[in-house]
């Protein structure tokens, strides 16, 4: 079992009967319970909780989901006029129904119900999360249920994975990574503005809580798995690129937990916006350290 | 020392059924020894498919409570006092007897590999490289070739009508190993990746790592890194208008 490949390298006459080989043990309706496979008749015998984790993730995205549609079209208490706080699901704010103060780039669309104040910046972060390998996996897993879990059957009859459309298109996930690393930019901007209220400078929760959201954002856009290829992944020889090996090594630690930093910054999107739709509507104040 | 029930799943590709054994187990053992004792005590035609018992020679791959795994290193203590075991042979290859089974279909797709193709004008023995450049492709190397993750992948496991397009994890890390191979002289990897491999195949759902017992970031390091390259060198409008621009590098060539 252990040859190696290297051993065991391809030669064109070896080859020739491989694909074929591989049909003529097996009939395209074979599936994991019958023969020549060994015929089990139960289609998964797992006994622990694989259920848990497909679950979950249903529960996590439905909610998040709900509560983000919800926000992005009540068009209202996005910015908290006194401290300059604005919830990153309304940035950049550039719709003509934007208070003026909160739109830092100019207010070119029309304020119409159905028109996110941001329709600018969300069809790229929800593009960005849509295609991400994290998201994809998750989606795939539970939504999808294919497969819901290892060993457990996959909940389709036909599969073509990623070779077709739409699927294909998951290959433009670097393009919303652009896009994305531009919007953070966007993102701490609002967060430094914040710094500055009308009565100067100001320090309090809320600016706490911009921030944390901003470098916990930064720490799921460059840990992405596009972001790794461009800084030095794509290279063959990191000797010869020292500083785009640094990168990527930077990158590598961040993405060694991507999973992690999607789920954090769902949740520290959800709380920063509702943090500042709170002081934005007047049901808290906002804790305030200076100013 | 406690005795457990054993279900051990034995027949041939033209059938078979659970054998119920009640079996003894002491601390510190594996699912392997178990087997080995109800093969010593109570079964002694029972085929199973051992050889180091060190989890270094992907031989003993079988699925215990439905999950892929090697049977050397599979501790009883993983499983509940009093709670059954099941065992079967892999389910994605055909079966030969018992818990053994028919792992060909990897040894075909390993022959369409073409293999490490040496540099023009270096002699063997003059190869030098980097450790940073070979870190990655060593990652790879550490398979034992047990195929727990291309019996895990739904794409064939769930698909039989795949297996031909589709070569599995295994071979992707083979590929991303030659691909990110310093001195390796093909640049058509990617292009292979994708269209004989079937790497498109491929939704990232990470069973494969789950399984590996050499920890192997499978998909991590190795498919989406290839994906990516894929996607750098054939879905990525900018690329393509910088060749053509600047006509330079080539498709498949990379610094
Ligand atoms: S990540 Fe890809 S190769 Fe690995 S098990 Fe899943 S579908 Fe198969
Ligand atoms: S990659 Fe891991 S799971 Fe797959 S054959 Fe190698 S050691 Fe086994
Ligand atoms: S953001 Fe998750 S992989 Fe790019
Ligand atoms: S017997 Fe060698 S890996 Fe289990």
């Amino acid at each position: 079992m252990a040859l190696s490949c290297a051993e065991r390298a391809a030669t064109p006459a070896l080859s020739e009967f491989s694909r074929e080989g591989a049909q003529m043990t097996t009939t395209d309706d074979t599936d994991v319970s019958s023969p020549p496979r060994a015929s089990i008749s139960a289609r998964n015998l797992r006994t622990d909780r694989w259920m848990r984790g497909p679950v979950l993730t249903v529960i996590g995205i439905t909610a998040w989901v709900a509560y983000a549609t919800f926000r992005v079209f009540y068009q209202g208490d996005y910015w908290a006029a006194d401290y300059h706080y604005l919830t990153p699901f309304y940035s950049p704010c550039i719709s003509d129904g934007c208070i003026p103060d909160s739109a830092h780039f100019g207010r070119i669309l029309p304020d119409h119900p159905l028109i996110p104040y941001a329709a600018l910046s969300l069809p790229f972060l929800l593009a960005f999360r849509l295609t991400c390998y994290y998201y994809r996996k998750a989606y795939y897993r539970s939504f999808w249920l294919s497969p819901p879990a290892c060993a457990v059957p996959d909940g389709h009859a036909r599969y073509t994975g990623e070779t077709r459309f739409p699927l294909i298109l998951q290959n433009f996930h670097r393009y919303f990574f652009y896009a994305a690393f531009l919007i953070s930019v966007i993102n701490t901007y609002d967060a430094i503005l914040a710094f500055q209220s009308p009565a100067g400078f100001g320090f309090g929760l809320g600016n706490l809580v911009l921030v944390a959201n901003v470098v916990l954002l930064w720490c799921y856009t460059l840990g992405c798995h596009s972001c790794r290829h461009v800084m030095g992944g794509r290279l063959r020889h990191f000797s010869k690129n020292p500083i785009r090996y640094r990168l990527w090594s930077f990158v590598t630690v961040l993405n060694n937990r991507h999973m992690m930093w999607a789920w954090i910054t769902l949740a520290s999107l959800a709380l920063t916006d509702f943090y500042v739709m709170a002081v934005a509507s007047g049901m808290i104040a906002d804790l305030r350290f200076i100013n | 020392m406690s005795t457990r029930t054993f279900r051990v799943w034995r027949g041939d590709a033209d059938g078979g059924d659970f054998a119920e054994f009640e079996v003894e187990v002491n601390e510190g053992e594996v699912i392997l020894d178990v087997i080995h004792r109800i093969q010593a005590e109570q079964a002694p035609d029972l085929a199973v498919r051992w050889n180091c018992k060190a989890g270094k020679c992907g031989s003993c791959s079988a699925e215990v409570n439905g999950m892929p795994r090697l049977m050397c290193m599979t501790r009883m203590n993983l499983f509940d006092e009093g709670e059954d075991v099941t065992v079967t042979p892999l389910r994605t290859f055909p079966v030969v007897r018992d818990l053994v089974c028919d792992v060909s279909f990897n040894y075909e797709k390993a022959r369409e590999m073409p293999a490490f193709k040496p540099p023009a004008g270096v002699k063997p023995g003059d190869y030098r490289m980097q450790q940073v450049d070979v870190e990655r492709s060593q990652e790879f190397r550490k398979c034992i070739e047990c195929f727990l993750c291309q019996n895990t992948c739904h794409v064939v496991r769930d698909h039989e009508e795949n297996k031909p397009p589709f070569s599995g994890p295994r071979m992707f890390i083979r590929a991303a190993e030659l691909d990110m191979h310093p001195l390796d002289a093909r640049d058509d990897r990617q292009d292979m990746a994708q269209d004989e491999q079937g790497l498109g195949y491929c939704n990232i759902t990470k069973c494969c790592t789950e399984v590996c017992p050499e920890n192997i970031h499978i998909t991590d390091n190795a498919i989406i890194p290839m994906k990516e390259r894929v996607a750098g060198d054939r879905y990525d409008p900018l690329v393509w208008l910088g060749r053509k621009i600047f006509r330079k590098g080539k498709k498949g060539e990379r610094a």
